[in-house]
Formats: structure tokens, C-alpha cells, sequence
């Protein structure tokens, strides 16, 4: 039966899927699927009880090339598609939201804006070292009173002399926070937004930890508060972009990943459920049998295909340079959404044993809460789309 | 030095086997093969001798086209070169050890590593006949390998203990579980792997040594049987059972 444990060795595929992939990109998904079902599905319910996150596994996450994979070789990456890149985030999430959390914040929050908008120097000494899972980092946009809204941010950073800049500012929800060596910062500036490089143990820089979430447990979530904190603009002022756009694009790429990685989750779920399904006894035979359940497996596997297929198709976009961030907002917010009625109705499925921790689907539901809000909330990508159709945003 | 690893695709532990229309092979849709978990470990032995004193590492593979994924894996994870000796690698021991003999015989292997059985056949034939083919040293379930200049020592599992044996190289070492942990491919080994090729040779033409003649599922399980009554009852319907059905006494 499907416990917490259960090493299922199949992705879903209902529709060919992974005739749809290249060797490598197939090859890069079994060494992710293996790596989590050996290192993660046997550790992951007691980190989640636990409220910790799974440290130990950085450093071989790093090894295997996890950590912002599309970027060039030259900087200690790997180069490798943006499917590629997502099919890695999938199995991640099947092991959990928590880990996928991490290396998405690591590669697509933290490399790809130092690799965008970064000096050559900061991409010599910063991508090397993250890739390699050596140094960890974290991303500060949000603020208590600023979610949806980051342009209206309040952390404010200015020039002060000898090539110097002084910030101020706290930021809210960030995950890695605490443990990060570097952060991200994003601030207001006379010149508009602009991005900081802050690093652990800089005077008036500190990460408290958050701690009593129902979800994400097994990740690490922070306050950056930063108090008058100095640092070198040549070290630390990411040069190459002004304005908003420059951590809207970031959350782009992190966004891309999410579409992926959630459906991750949602496979872990629905391989369960119907698992369970199909063991269960109920009046003589199993619950698999009877059409309300039927009902909801074909819903779930109806998702999860669609789900496979539109992410594929925006991740060929991607490695085609031609895609667009509202096409990537609507596989955020249509991919969580059915991942997290996937793991819902896996749950009802289960029964009352789906609320234990003997069985995955529970902690993947409650990670996909945070999800469905996280990057850019459900209602907020719905109304991109609304706005790429009709040409008129609703939200201003 | 020259490092040969002989690799069999074996269809998943996971994979509901089915017997094909012919009642002697496996019917091969709906299969996911992977690499004989046996021969990851010997890989993975060949791998760490590369890394450790340097040596150069063949993966090598008897079978058709699918046969290819076990290569591309190999590379992966670090072999130098590979190649696919095209003949039916799930047929009969004794014709894969003469075709990879056939290949490797002139070859100049220090060390021809491979699984101490092939998952699911189970066998336990291949590297011994190869070794014999061959005709140089072996050591079969081994779990612990040290090499010296030319020599090899092997501590392999014995009934209910261990035994030490050493030999000198060219040598055939078969590995079990236990003689390392083996790694996951990295995402670099698997970008590498892409600019590695297949070598594809015909296998040598060979007479197997033995037939399936059938192949068939064991027989499906009956329903358990549960015994009514008290304990003592229990006892005397079980003794009952033993004696007149299942006339072990």
C-alpha cells in the first residue's frame, strides 16, 4: 500500500508525455525521481512534524547539478533545457514543496538575477559557489504591508559617499531567509527599484526565523530586517536593471518552475489515491470500484495530463525565447490550482487516513495552500490573463 | 588501465510482467527496463578504480536498441566509451558470456567487472562462463575489492560467512550488493553523456547452451483459509489440516 514511503517509479502518463521528451531531459528526470524517492520520501514527514528543513541535502542537490541548471556552463552550470529545468522541479515537489521551495529560490531568484543583471564579477564569484550549493540564498521583495502590490514597497536604499549605499527596510515571507548566506534585496532608490546583494553578517542585517506555518513546514520562511545597513555598490548593486521589472522578471522564472513543480505534487497525490483505491475494501470490495471514486481519479489524471502537457509546451516556448509572462502566469495559477484540488480530493479518497503522516497527501495539500498564494497569488495571475485579453488591467 | 563492464537491461521490479503469445519471452510493451541493479554496483566499482588509481571504463551491453538507454546511463555516469553488441541479450547465459568473450578476447582488459546475476533471471552463469571462456582468474559475489600491481584481492559471500581470495588480473570480479553505494548521474555526467556515442557491433554468431521451452506466471495464490472457534479448536482443525491436506505429517 501507499504509504509515505512508496517509491512509485512511474510519472503519471496518460497522454505520452515522455515521448515528448529528449534522452537527457528524460535522463535528468529518473536521476531527480531517484534522488528523492532514496533521500527525501524517507525523511520528509519528520522534517515537516519537525519544522525543519532538510539541510543535509544542499550540498548533494549542488553535486548533481540542481541549482539554476539553465544556466551557461561557464559559470559552473549545467545548460540544459528549460523543460529540462522544470521536469527536475516536478520530481523535487513529489518529494516535497519545501525542497522544490529551495531550489527554486536558489536558481531562478537568486542566479538568474545575478547572472541578468549582475556585474561579470558578480556572476564570477556568486554563480560558481550557488550552483554548487557552497553558498545558499534568498530573495527580499515582499513586505508586511506590500504583496501583490511590490511597487508600492517601503525599503529604501540611497547613496551615500565613497561609492557607498545605505538600506533600510524589513521584508516579509522569505524563504531561505534565515540560513542564506546572500540576499536579494529589492528597494526603492532615487533612480527607482534597484537590486542589492546583502550578505550574511553584514552590520544591521538579520533573518528572524517565522515559525508556527500549517504549511511549508519543511522550509525555512523569514523576516529580513535590514537597520541601517552599508554596503559597497560595486560588490553589492546588481548594475544591469532599473525599475520594476527587474524582480518581476525573476519571479518569472520562479513562476515557470512552480507550474511544474506543483504538478509534482499532485502526482504523488493522485499515484496514492489511487493506490489506496485499489487496496481498500469497503463492502466487500475495493473503494476503486464504486463511480464516485472513479469520478474523482479521472478528474485527477484528466488535470494532471492537461497540466503535463501545457507546461511542456510553455517550456518549448521558453527554450525558444518566444514566450511571455502572462503565458506563464496562466500555468501557474491553472497548475496549482488543480494540483491542489488533485491532493484535496486524493485526501477525500483516503479517507480519514489521509490526514496522517503514514501518507503523503496531507503535507502536499497544505504546501499547495502556500502555493496557490506564493509568486504572484491565483486571483492576481487571473487577472493578467484578464488583462491579456482585454487589453485592460483590472487591478490599478 | 582498461576496465570492461558488462551491463544487462532488465525490466523493472515495478513492471507487472506478462508472458508473450509465444509462451517462452516476456511480452516487452508495457515494460520500463533499467539497468540490473547488480551490474550498477559493478559499474559504480569500475567508476571509483577510474576516479581512485585512473583507468579507462567500457560499459558494455548485449541487446537490441532499448538496450542503448543502459549505455547512455552508463556514459553518464562516467564511463568513457560504450558499446551495444546487437543479439538478444535476454536469451540464455551461456550465448551472452561467448559473445562478449568473442568481443573482449583480444581486447587487452585488465578487469571485466559485471552483476553477480542479472535481476529476474537470476541465473548467476554469465560471468563465471566468461571468466572460463576467457580463460583468466575470478572472484563471484564479491562485496569488498582491492587491487594491487597486477593483482586483485576480493572478499566474497560465502554460505553463512565470508571468503578472501586473490588472484592476479586479467580477472572476471561479478558484484554484490554491498560492495558500494552506487551514485545518482548528475546533471553533468548526463549534458557529457549527450557528446559520448554508442559503438554498434554485431554480435559474434553463437550456439546457446540451453532453450526456454516455456515461460509461465507462478500460479496465482488461493484465498487464505480462516479457522473458526477457540484456540484449542484452532489448534486441532490446523493439526487436522496438516495431517489430511497438506500431508505433512
Amino acid at each position: 500500500m501507499a504509504g509515505a514511503y512508496a517509491t512509485f517509479t512511474h510519472i503519471t502518463d496518460y497522454m505520452g508525455f515522455e515521448g515528448l521528451l529528449t534522452e537527457e531531459e528524460r535522463m535528468i528526470r529518473e536521476t531527480a525521481r531517484k534522488f528523492v524517492n532514496a533521500e527525501v520520501l524517507p525523511i520528509i514527514e519528520k522534517h515537516a512534524q519537525d519544522q525543519t528543513f532538510p539541510k543535509h541535502l544542499i550540498p548533494k542537490m549542488g553535486e548533481l547539478g540542481f541549482y539554476g541548471p539553465s544556466l551557461p556552463e561557464e559559470y559552473g552550470c549545467m545548460g540544459v533545457s528549460n523543460v529540462a529545468y522544470g521536469l527536475l522541479m516536478y520530481e523535487l515537489e513529489r518529494g516535497d514543496s519545501g525542497l522544490r521551495s529551495f531550489a527554486s529560490v536558489q536558481g531562478s531568484l537568486v542566479m538568474w538575477p545575478i547572472y541578468a543583471y549582475g556585474s561579470e564579477e558578480q556572476k564570477k564569484y556568486w554563480l560558481p559557489k550557488l550552483a554548487a550549493g557552497e553558498k545558499i540564498g534568498c530573495f527580499g521583495l515582499t513586505e508586511p504591508d506590500f504583496g501583490s502590490n511590490p511597487g508600492g514597497m517601503l525599503t529604501k536604499a540611497v547613496r551615500e559617499p565613497g561609492g557607498k549605499w545605505r538600506i533600510n527596510g524589513t521584508k516579509m515571507w522569505i524563504t531561505n531567509g534565515t540560513v542564506a548566506d546572500v540576499a536579494v534585496v529589492w528597494a526603492q532608490t532615487e533612480d527607482g527599484i534597484r537590486g542589492f546583494l546583502v550578505e550574511k553578517g553584514t552590520p544591521g542585517f538579520s533573518a528572524p526565523e517565522m515559525k508556527g506555518k500549517w504549511s511549508l513546514r519543511a522550509s525555512t520562511t523569514s523576516e529580513l530586517v535590514l537597520e541601517d545597513v552599508i554596503v559597497d555598490e560595486k560588490a553589492s548593486l546588481l548594475p544591469n536593471v532599473k525599475g520594476l521589472k527587474g524582480p518581476l522578471g525573476c519571479l518569472t522564472q520562479a513562476r515557470y518552475g512552480i507550474a511544474w513543480g506543483a504538478l509534482g505534487a499532485a502526482d504523488a497525490c493522485y499515484q496514492c489515491a489511487l493506490d489506496y483505491a485499489k487496496s481498500r475494501i469497503q463492502f466487500d470490495k475495493p473503494i476503486a470500484s464504486f463511480q464516485l471514486q472513479q469520478e474523482k481519479l479521472a478528474w485527477m489524471v484528466t488535470e494532471l495530463t492537461k497540466g503535463q502537457l501545457l507546461v511542456h509546451q510553455l517550456g518549448r516556448l521558453k527554450d525558444a525565447k518566444t514566450y511571455t509572462p502572462a503565458q506563464v502566469s496562466m500555468a501557474k495559477m491553472n497548475n496549482v490550482n488543480v494540483s491542489l484540488e488533485i491532493c484535496r480530493k486524493a485526501r477525500t479518497i483516503l479517507g480519514a487516513n489521509g490526514i496522517l503522516d503514514e501518507y503523503p497527501v496531507m503535507r502536499h495539500m497544505a504546501n499547495l495552500e502556500s502555493v496557490y498564494t506564493y509568486e504572484g497569488t491565483h486571483d492576481m495571475h487571473t487577472l493578467v490573463i484578464g488583462q491579456e485579453v482585454t487589453g485592460i488591467p483590472a487591478y490599478r | 588501465m582498461k576496465i570492461l563492464v558488462a551491463l544487462k537491461q532488465v525490466p523493472d521490479t515495478e513492471t507487472k510482467i506478462k508472458v508473450a503469445a509465444d509462451g517462452k519471452s516476456l511480452d516487452p510493451a508495457d515494460v520500463k527496463w533499467i539497468t540490473s541493479p547488480y551490474d550498477e554496483y559493478a559499474l559504480e566499482e569500475a567508476i571509483r578504480i577510474k576516479e581512485g588509481k585512473g583507468a579507462e571504463v567500457m560499459a558494455l551491453s548485449v541487446g537490441g536498441d532499448t538496450a542503448k538507454d543502459v549505455l547512455k546511463n552508463a556514459l553518464a555516469l562516467g564511463a568513457d566509451s560504450a558499446v551495444l553488441l546487437k543479439g538478444d541479450g535476454q536469451g540464455d547465459a551461456f550465448a551472452v558470456a561467448q559473445m562478449i568473450a568473442a568481443y573482449a578476447k583480444d581486447k587487452g582488459f585488465d578487469l571485466i567487472l559485471c552483476g553477480n546475476k542479472g535481476l529476474g533471471g537470476d541465473n548467476a552463469a554469465m560471468g563465471p562462463m566468461l571468466a572460463e571462456l576467457l580463460g583468466v582468474a575470478q572472484a563471484n559475489v564479491v562485496v569488498k575489492l582491492e587491487l594491487g600491481e597486477g593483482t586483485f584481492k576480493a572478499e566474497r559471500e560465502i554460505e553463512g560467512g565470508s571468503e578472501v581470495v586473490e588472484g592476479a588480473l586479467p580477472a572476471v570480479i561479478t558484484a554484490q550488493k554491498g560492495l558500494n553505494e552506487p551514485r545518482y548521474a548528475s546533471l553533468k555526467g548526463i549534458m557529457a553523456a549527450k557528446k559520448k556515442t554508442i559503438e554498434e557491433l554485431d554480435a559474434a554468431a553463437v550456439t546457446a547452451g540451453a532453450q526456454v521451452s516455456a515461460l509461465a506466471l507462478p500460479p496465482e495464490r488461493p484465498a487464505g483459509r480462516l479457522l473458526q472457534g477457540d484456540a484449542p479448536a484452532q489448534a486441532q482443525a490446523l493439526l487436522q489440516a496438516l495431517k489430511d491436506e497438506a500431508k505433512v505429517f
